[in-house]
């Protein structure tokens, strides 16, 4: 039987009975994939040591600077609402992550992606791919010019939209930070339809996915701005590692 | 500082994560090379055709690796990074030297991350050498799980290669792993 957007709300309003904290619940069944993917066991705490105590290192050999522009792939201009998505990537003290891989990928302007597995019967456009890489800077920053992503249907439900959205992969100072995240744009009437944001189930921690306009990094007759600043979680590494690294 | 939460990478991370050599750490024929490979299983055992795993692991000396590369390998920097996606047949495989221990007597092993659809936050486990049983005795993470877990967290040894397989869910569960500051991350 498939179920109705009104189904799959009561399931979000019944889940959101039990906060989970700050991070997505793994166990969330309006987000129907995740039945048979979630561990059931409980995850076994432990101090990192060794390799986990350390990050793997990218640097500018790996990224070309023009990988953090989206809009120039291709022989033509993309179509859609230009935007910027700059921000810095903090660790959970604070302190920038520097030099790291940032990793972003999207749908197009009307809300498809450029995969086979994408049949949303939507136009692909032919100047843009809808990925981009880049390293963040000293002081952790990062900027992607793109176009601003489409809502699209999926298929957890009837009548299932996600919110317009993009993909970030981040990687911080040492190997239990890495994270795979989305960023979402402020006021999309979606979000409380849909069960990938609402897995977060603390709404303080989801709105830490949504980037802020920002009328600074809106460039005159060109493209609008967002900025959308990361915290990772904390490093377990101390300080003296961390200097130690940049020496 | 409230963390970022983390959200699935959905169906269609191929776009944005894979490029080319990203699962050969090193080239399939230096002669050193093993094939650490294995199968990513859903609660009915069925394979997880759309599973994103990442490796990061020492040298075979032990050292830990800070050179750049990994996206554009140039076939002889040993970055200890990769990331292989599964197969139709939930299948995945590295090309890769084999870790060493960082500290005498300490069992090597690969740090993993399994990101998938359907997954709404990452995971983190590791990949033991099967070798030496006094050394995996002796770890204290090993020692830590249930006797009749321990054996998700080894690798197995076949002829050029090391088998790992990854069960999301079901009985014989893979154990994954959380660390004092991301315990928040578990509900």
């Amino acid at each position: 039987m498939e179920l109705s957007q009104a189904d799959i709300n009561r399931e979000i309003e019944a889940a959101a009975r039990h906060p989970g904290g700050p991070q997505p619940k793994h166990d969330y069944p309006p987000y129907r994939s995740s039945v048979l993917r979630h561990p059931k066991q409980p995850p076994h705490l432990i101090d990192p040591e060794s390799i986990e105590l350390w990050a793997p290192a990218f640097g500018h050999r790996d990224v070309a600077d023009d990988e953090a522009d989206l809009t120039i792939q291709h022989a033509g201009t993309p179509i859609g609402e230009r935007m910027v998505v700059a921000g810095r990537v903090l660790d959970g003290d604070g302190r920038p992550v520097a030099g790291q891989l940032v990793e972003v990928w999207q749908a197009n302007a009307a809300g498809r992606y450029r995969h086979q597995r994408d049949q949303h019967p939507a136009p692909h456009d032919p100047n843009f791919t809808g990925v981009g890489r880049c390293i963040t800077g000293a002081d952790g920053s990062y900027r992607f010019q793109t176009i601003k992503p489409g809502p699209y249907p999926w298929r957890n439900h009837r009548n299932a939209w996600r919110p317009a959205h993009i993909h970030f992969s981040l990687f911080g100072l040492d190997f239990t930070q890495r994270v795979v995240t989305q960023m979402y744009f402020p006021g999309d009437p979606l979000f409380g339809y849909d069960p990938i944001y609402q897995s977060i189930t603390d709404p303080k921690a989801r709105e830490l996915l949504i980037a802020q306009y920002d009328h600074d990094l809106t460039t005159p007759e060109w493209s609008t701005g967002y900025r959308w600043d990361i915290v990772l979680t904390g490093t377990h590494r101390t300080p003296l590692d961390t200097d130690e690294d940049v020496a | 500082m409230t963390a970022v939460p983390g959200q699935t990478v959905g169906p269609f991370f191929h776009l944005g994560l894979e490029y080319p050599l990203m699962n050969e750490l090193v080239p399939p024929a230096h002669p050193r090379a093993v094939r650490l490979h294995g199968r990513v299983t859903d609660g009915l055992g069925a394979p997880v055709p759309d599973a994103v795993l990442e490796i990061w692991q020492p040298d075979p000396q032990g050292h830990v690796p800070q050179a750049p590369g990994s996206l554009r390998r140039d076939g002889w920097t040993f970055t200890g990074w990769g990331r292989a996606a599964t197969d139709p047949d939930g299948h995945y495989q590295f090309a890769t030297l084999e870790p060493g221990a960082t500290e005498p007597g300490r069992a090597p092993f690969f740090a993993v991350t399994v990101f998938a659809r359907g997954l709404t936050d990452r995971l983190f486990t590791r990949a033991y050498l099967p070798d030496d049983p006094d050394v995996l005795a002796a770890d204290t993470l090993l020692e830590s799980v249930a006797p009749d877990r321990r054996a998700t967290l080894i690798t197995t040894r076949e002829p050029g290669g090391l088998i790992f397989d990854v069960r999301l869910q079901g009985d014989d569960e893979t154990v994954f792993l959380t660390y004092p500051r991301l315990r928040d991350a578990w509900a």
